[in-house]
């Protein structure tokens, strides 16, 4: 006679180390195998769009800096090209540039937190994340150059940036470059040809490019299951059809081609910011658009490509100072639709591993 | 550059597939509730369009109507759309859900229903996503401070 079996169902989080914030999700298994996922959102949920529709144009930039804590310059940039959209009137080059030098500076930070957190997912507990995050805090210093906080940055303004990078910063900036691709070679020294990582990741969490597309899944992600779609190249915004760099996509879409992807990532963004350092040319960063910012009646939306994939923003101006409505595209909670697809069949331990490599960040997620 | 489709070169193209009105803005159109399954699965599936990419739904509210508006791009032609539907009655909000066409959907518009009141019908799991099922009313919604005050 055979053994009877039920499935179980077992809760993770909202508090637990391995869900990167406050995420909760009940997974059902048959044995060790997992049979369905039920995510449970909105611990971190302050209704960000509804606060927006309190405050002036300006004002917002600074909600936008806690959506995704971790790549605040992205989130301060796809709004500010909003609401440039809205107005049309647009940054002069310089204060493009630096906006730039700010995104890619920031996707570099963003992936060093995805990489040394999903080491620590795969059980290196805290060493490897320190060594990611020895570089991060020296991106975090040039952000502090240029404007004086360093996580909650509210650098960019409507029409260009806050103000001009200070002297210091281009020599630090220029070190950086020189020492980063080191420190890249040092990760993947200790990372990619890991035996432990290879057997972890390798051939696990597998996606298929159709699901993605059809889940309507960006960025890093996509990339991974081997289509190349990146807004920097197929929507140039500012400035980046001036620059010589690849997209960089993955074979067959599984943990590992998630991790490499963000590694490979660094380097190009590297080479966009050498590149960013010599063609930078003196003017002026901002438009003297005011900052009680009053757009014409109209809609628009944004899009950039975010460390985490497409965040958009649309917004709704009635001509008034404080947006209509302010709807935010974000890539982490959409990547999430395909969560179920990702982790069913897998067993607990590499569902952590896989839901690591989405790379997701709940502020993000429940805004 | 990602091409944007003009609203009357969009119009034109689903003209056939639409059996209520059609209204064409600049770089939007706007159809009935009852006419987006339809076109969302033409505007998929034709060779020359294939939207196989499902950027965004929004919804706004203003006060007369609620607007549903689903940014959509071709990843294979690098084009994208707008396309708009209305609802004007406050009280009975419904719409055909286009989950079955994108399953980038799902969490779109389980987030529609749970900040603005949309119901999607034929969504398999339309149940509150950020905040917690019994929470009173809807909060993008422009009436609702009043409601709860």
């Amino acid at each position: 006679m055979p053994l009877k079996t039920e499935p179980i169902t077992v809760n993770i989080g909202p508090q637990h180390p391995s869900t990167h914030g406050v995420f909760r999700i009940r997974v059902t298994f048959d044995g060790e195998v997992i049979i369905d996922v039920d995510p449970v959102f909105g611990y971190l949920h302050r209704g960000s769009e509804k606060l927006a529709e309190e405050r002036t144009y300006t004002q917002v930039i600074t909600l936008t800096d806690r959506l995704d804590y971790v790549s605040s310059m992205t989130n301060n940039q796809a709004y500010v090209l909003a609401c440039e959209k809205l107005a049309d009137i647009k940054a002069p080059e310089r204060g493009m540039y630096l906006r730039v030098i700010a995104a890619e500076l920031q996707r570099i930070a963003s992936h060093l937190v995805a990489t040394g957190f999903l080491v620590n997912d795969l059980g290196a507990l805290a060493t490897p994340l320190m060594y990611c995050f020895r570089e991060r805090e020296k991106i975090l210093d040039l952000f502090e150059m240029l404007c004086g906080a360093r996580v909650t940055l509210t650098y960019m303004r409507v029409g260009g940036v806050f103000q001009d990078a200070p002297e210091d910063f281009w020599v630090f900036l220029k070190r950086f470059l020189e020492e980063m691709p080191f420190h890249i070679d040092e990760y993947e020294q200790l990372i990619s040809e890991n035996e432990i990582i290879l057997m972890r990741t390798k051939g696990v969490g597998i996606l298929s490019s159709s699901t993605a597309i059809n889940g309507s899944v960006s960025g890093p992600v996509l990339r991974s299951t081997g289509y190349s779609w990146d807004l920097r190249k197929a929507d140039p915004y500012e400035v980046y059809d001036r620059f010589d760099f690849d997209v960089v996509v993955g074979e067959q879409g599984d943990n590992y081609d998630r991790y490499k992807i963000r590694i490979n990532e660094m380097r190009q963004s590297l080479r966009i910011l050498n590149q960013c350092v010599e063609q930078i040319a003196p003017g002026p960063v901002r438009t003297n658009s005011p900052l009680l910012f009053r757009p014409p009646v109209g809609e628009a939306y944004a899009h950039v490509e975010s460390p985490k994939g497409e965040l958009g923003f649309y917004i709704v101006s009635d001509g008034g100072v404080a947006p209509y409505r302010f709807k935010i595209r974000s890539p982490s909670f959409i990547n999430l639709t395909i969560l179920r697809e990702l982790v069913v069949g897998l067993k607990l331990a590499d569902m952590i591993v896989a839901f690591g490599s989405i790379d997701v960040n709940m502020g993000e997620v429940d805004r | 550059m990602t091409k944007i489709i003009s609203g009357e070169e969009l119009s034109i193209h689903i003209r056939g597939v639409v059996s209520g009105t059609l209204t064409c803005g600049e770089y939007d159109v706007v159809v009935e509730g009852k006419d987006i399954p339809s076109v969302c699965n033409y505007l998929k599936t034709t060779p020359e369009l294939e939207f196989n990419y499902l950027s965004a739904i929004s919804a706004v509210d203003f006060i007369e109507y609620f607007e549903v508006i689903y940014h959509m791009t071709s990843l294979i032609h690098n084009h994208s759309v707008v396309l708009k539907t209305r609802i004007y009655d406050r009280d009975e909000t419904s719409l055909p859900s286009v989950v079955d066409i994108w399953q980038g959907a799902d969490l779109q518009e389980r987030e529609i229903w749970d900040l603005m009141g949309i119901k999607f019908i034929g969504h398999y799991n339309l149940k509150r996503v950020l905040l917690w099922e019994g929470f009173p009313g809807h909060p993008l919604r422009k009436d609702f401070l009043e409601e709860v005050r």
